[in-house]
C-alpha cells in the first residue's frame, strides 16, 4: 500500500463525484411509489382486490416506497458527495 | 427449465401501467450507463471503477451481483420444495464466507494491488495456475451469463408472450449498452439500483402472501398439516435438501460441503463478487464491502425463500401435486405467486424486479469476464506493452464478444432440468479447489508454483470424478456407483476437490522448489508487514466502520437467526 505499482492508478480528478446513485434510487423508487399510491387510491377493481383477500397492496407498497425514496433523498442531501478540488484525493490510504 | 404446458396458464394480465413501470426502469438503467460513462478516463476507471466507490455501494453491488435469476428463481423453488432448510444457503453458506472474505482475505487482494483474482494467482504461483484459473473463470462466466439471459428470455416469453428471440436480443442490447459505456461503474451502480427494485418487488409480494395465508402461524399450520411438513419447518438436519439419508452425514455435508468448501470457495475467490469489493476507495472500505453486504444478505431468505414456502401451500399448481407426493415444477413457484397475488401496478414492479435480477446477474458476469479477458489473458499473454487506452478498448470489444457468446450459449442452459443443481455442479468444479489453493498459498510460504497448478487441476478432476460416480450430477455421464444425487452430490464433489487439492499441493510442494521469499511480500501472510494489511488509521475510524467489529456483529446476528429457525 505504500506506493502504487502501476502508473495508471495515479491520482486523477474523480469526475465520478458529481454522480450520486442515491438521487437515482430516490427518483425511481419515488416515481414507483407515486404511481402505486394513485392506483391504490383510485381503487382497484373487486376482482383485483380479491387476489390479495382485500388488502390494497398498491397503496401500502406505494406509501412504503415514497418513504424509502424520501429517506434516500434526505441522506443524499445530508451527506452530499464531495468532488475533490485538486488531484490528491483525501482518502484514508493515500495521505501519507 | 419451464415446460411448454405452463406457458398459457402463467400469462400475466399486464396493462399499460405495468409496462410504463417497466419502461421507467429501463430508462433509469440506461441513464446510469450514460452518467457513468463520463467518469471513465483510464482502464482502471473502466475495469475497477477507479477504486473510488464507497463501501455501502460496493457492498450492495456485492450481493446484487449474485442476486440473479438463479438465486431468485432457484431459492424460491428450493423454499417451495424443502422449506426452511433452504436458509442454509444463506446462514451457513453465504454470510460466514462473506465475513471471512472481509476480515481475512480482502487485505491480500486489495493490499497487493492486483486487478483481478487470477492476477493474484499469477503473482503467487506464476503462469500455470494463472492460466488454469483465468481460462476456467472466463469460460464459466460466459456460460452463466448465457443461463441468466436464457432464463430472462424464457420467463418474459411465458409472462408477457413476447417471442424468445425478441427479449433475448433486447436484454442483451441493454446490458451491452451500459456495460460497454460505463464499464464496472455502470454495472455496479445499476446493481445497487437493481437491489432496491428487487426488494420493492419481493417485499410486498411476501407481505400479501403472508396476509393471505394467515400470517406466520397460518403458514406453519398449513405446512405442518401436509405430509412430512414438520421437517420443512426446522433447518436441521436438512436430509431432504442434501439427499443424504443419515442425519449426521447430512449435517456434515451441510457444514463442510456447503458451508466451508462451496460457499467459502464461491464467495472468497469468485472474481464476480471480489471485483465489486476491489472497486472500493480504501483497504478498510474494501474489507467492509462484503461485511456490509452480509447484513442484507441475512434477510434475503425472508423475501425469497418465504414466498416459495407460501407458494407451496397456497398455489394450487404447486400445493396439490406437492401434497400428493408428486413433482410440481417448483421453479415456477415465484411466478405463480406474482400471477395470483399482485394487482396491476405492483405487477409492473414485480416484472421490473425480475428483469432487474436477471440483468444484474448477466451484467456482473460480463463485467468480470471483460476484466479477466483484458488484463489476465490479452495483456498478459497476447499484447503486453500497449498504452492504457488500448486495454480499455479491448475491454469494450470483449464486452461485445461476451454478450454475443452469451446469446449463443443461452440455449445451453435449456438441457438442464434443475438450475440450482447445474450451477452447484459448476461451483464444485471450479471453485472448491480454488479456495483450497488460495488459503494454502496465503498462509504457507513453502507452497510452490508447481503445486499451485497441480493442486487446482487435481482438485477439479476429483470433483468431476465424484460427479461421474454420482447418480445424476452430470446428467447422462453419471454412472450411479455412489448413492448421491441432487445437492448432496455437489457437496461431496466439492469436499473431495478440497481435500484432494490440499493433499496434492502439500505433496508436490515438498518435492519442488518454492519461490524466493522476496517475491511473496503482500501475497503470503507471514512475509507481509502487518501495516500493509490494515488501514493505519483504522483505530481512528468510528466503530461501525471498523471491519472486524462490524463482522463480529454480523456473526452474532447470523448465529441468532440460525438458532431461531433451528
Amino acid at each position: 500500500m505504500a506506493h502504487s505499482t502501476r502508473p495508471d492508478t495515479g491520482k486523477v480528478k474523480r469526475r465520478a463525484g458529481v454522480f450520486d446513485i442515491r438521487t437515482f434510487i430516490a427518483a425511481l423508487i419515488g416515481l414507483y411509489g407515486l404511481v402505486l399510491v394513485i392506483l391504490g387510491l383510485v381503487g382497484p377493481s373487486e376482482e383485483q382486490l380479491q387476489k390479495s383477500n382485500g388488502l390494497d397492496i398498491n397503496l401500502w407498497a406505494g406509501l412504503g416506497m415514497l418513504i424509502a425514496a424520501a429517506l434516500f433523498q434526505g441522506w443524499a442531501m445530508w451527506r452530499p458527495v464531495v468532488v475533490p478540488k485538486d488531484t490528491t484525493t483525501p482518502s484514508e490510504s493515500d495521505d501519507r | 427449465m419451464i415446460p411448454a404446458a405452463a406457458e398459457t396458464t402463467l400469462r400475466l394480465d399486464a396493462n399499460w401501467v405495468d409496462y410504463l413501470l417497466v419502461a421507467l426502469y429501463f430508462a433509469f438503467v440506461l441513464g446510469i450507463g450514460i452518467a457513468a460513462k463520463r467518469s471513465v478516463s483510464s482502464s482502471i476507471d473502466f475495469f475497477l471503477s477507479g477504486r473510488s466507490l464507497p463501501a455501502w455501494v460496493t457492498g450492495l453491488a456485492f450481493i446484487s451481483a449474485n442476486l440473479g435469476a438463479v438465486e431468485i428463481i432457484g431459492m424460491s423453488a428450493n423454499g417451495a420444495n424443502y422449506g426452511i432448510p433452504t436458509v442454509h444457503y444463506f446462514w451457513i453458506g453465504a454470510v460466514p464466507a462473506m465475513l471471512f472474505l472481509g476480515v481475512v482475505m480482502m487485505p491480500f487482494y486489495y493490499g497487493s494491488k492486483v486487478r483481478s483474482v487470477p492476477e493474484f494467482m499469477r503473482r503467487r504461483f506464476g503462469t500455470g495456475a494463472h492460466l488454469v484459473n483465468a481460462l476456467s473463470f472466463a469460460v464459466a462466466q460466459l456460460l452463466i451469463a448465457g443461463i441468466n439471459l436464457y432464463l430472462l428470455a424464457s420467463i418474459v416469453e411465458i409472462l408477457l408472450g413476447w417471442p424468445l428471440w425478441v427479449s433475448l436480443l433486447l436484454a442483451a442490447a441493454v446490458v451491452l449498452t451500459y456495460t460497454a459505456l460505463g464499464g464496472l461503474s455502470a454495472a455496479i451502480y445499476n446493481e445497487v439500483l437493481q437491489f432496491f427494485v428487487i426488494v420493492a418487488a419481493l417485499l410486498p409480494l411476501t407481505i400479501v402472501g403472508l396476509y393471505k395465508v394467515g400470517g406466520w402461524d397460518g403458514l406453519t399450520d398449513r405446512i405442518t398439516a401436509t405430509t412430512g411438513g414438520s421437517e420443512q419447518l426446522s433447518s436441521w438436519p436438512g436430509t431432504a435438501l442434501t439427499g443424504i439419508d443419515s442425519p449426521v452425514l447430512s449435517v456434515i455435508g451441510l457444514v463442510f460441503g456447503l458451508g466451508f468448501v462451496l460457499s467459502f470457495g464461491y464467495w472468497t475467490t469468485n472474481f464476480v463478487e471480489v471485483q465489486r469489493a476491489m472497486a472500493s476507495s480504501s483497504i478498510s472500505a474494501a474489507q467492509r464491502a462484503p461485511i456490509i453486504g452480509a447484513f442484507p444478505k441475512m434477510f434475503i431468505p425472508f423475501i425469497v425463500i418465504l414466498p416459495g414456502m407460501i407458494a407451496g401451500v397456497l398455489i394450487t399448481e404447486i400445493a396439490e401435486p406437492k401434497a400428493a407426493g408428486g413433482e410440481p415444477d417448483y421453479n415456477n413457484a415465484l411466478l405463480y405467486m406474482i400471477r395470483d397475488l399482485l394487482p396491476n401496478g405492483m405487477l409492473g414492479v414485480a416484472i421490473a424486479g425480475l428483469l432487474a435480477s436477471f440483468m444484474a446477474g448477466m451484467a456482473a458476469n460480463i463485467s468480470a469476464f471483460n476484466t479477466v479477458f483484458s488484463y489476465d489473458l490479452w495483456q498478459t499473454y497476447v499484447r503486453k506493452d500497449k498504452p492504457d487506452d488500448y486495454y480499455t478498448s479491448v475491454g469494450r470489444i470483449a464486452t461485445v464478444g461476451a454478450t454475443l457468446t452469451a446469446i449463443g450459449t443461452a440455449t445451453f442452459a435449456a438441457s438442464y432440468s434443475n438450475i440450482m443443481d447445474y450451477l452447484q455442479t459448476l461451483f464444485g468444479f471450479f471453485n472448491a479447489p480454488l479456495f483450497a489453493t488460495f488459503i494454502l498459498g496465503m498462509f504457507w510460504k513453502r507452497m510452490t508454483p508447481t503445486a499451485g497448478w497441480m493442486g487446482l487441476v487435481s482438485g477439479t478432476l476429483a470433483a468431476v470424478f465424484v460427479g461421474i460416480l454420482s447418480e445424476d450430477a452430470l446428467g447422462g455421464l453419471s454412472t450411479g456407483v455412489l448413492p448421491l444425487s441432487g445437492q448432496g452430490a455437489s457437496f461431496v464433489a466439492a469436499g473431495a476437490a478440497f481435500v484432494v487439492d490440499i493433499l496434492v499441493s502439500v505433496a508436490v510442494s515438498v518435492m519442488t522448489k518454492p519461490k524466493a521469499e522476496s517475491e511473496l511480500k503482500g501475497l503470503v501472510y507471514s512475509l507481509t508487514p502487518k501495516s500493509d494489511f490494515h488501514d493505519e488509521n483504522e483505530g481512528a475510524l468510528p466503530w461501525f466502520q471498523q471491519p472486524t467489529k462490524l463482522a463480529g456483529i454480523g456473526l452474532v446476528i447470523v448465529i441468532v437467526l440460525n438458532i431461531l429457525f433451528w
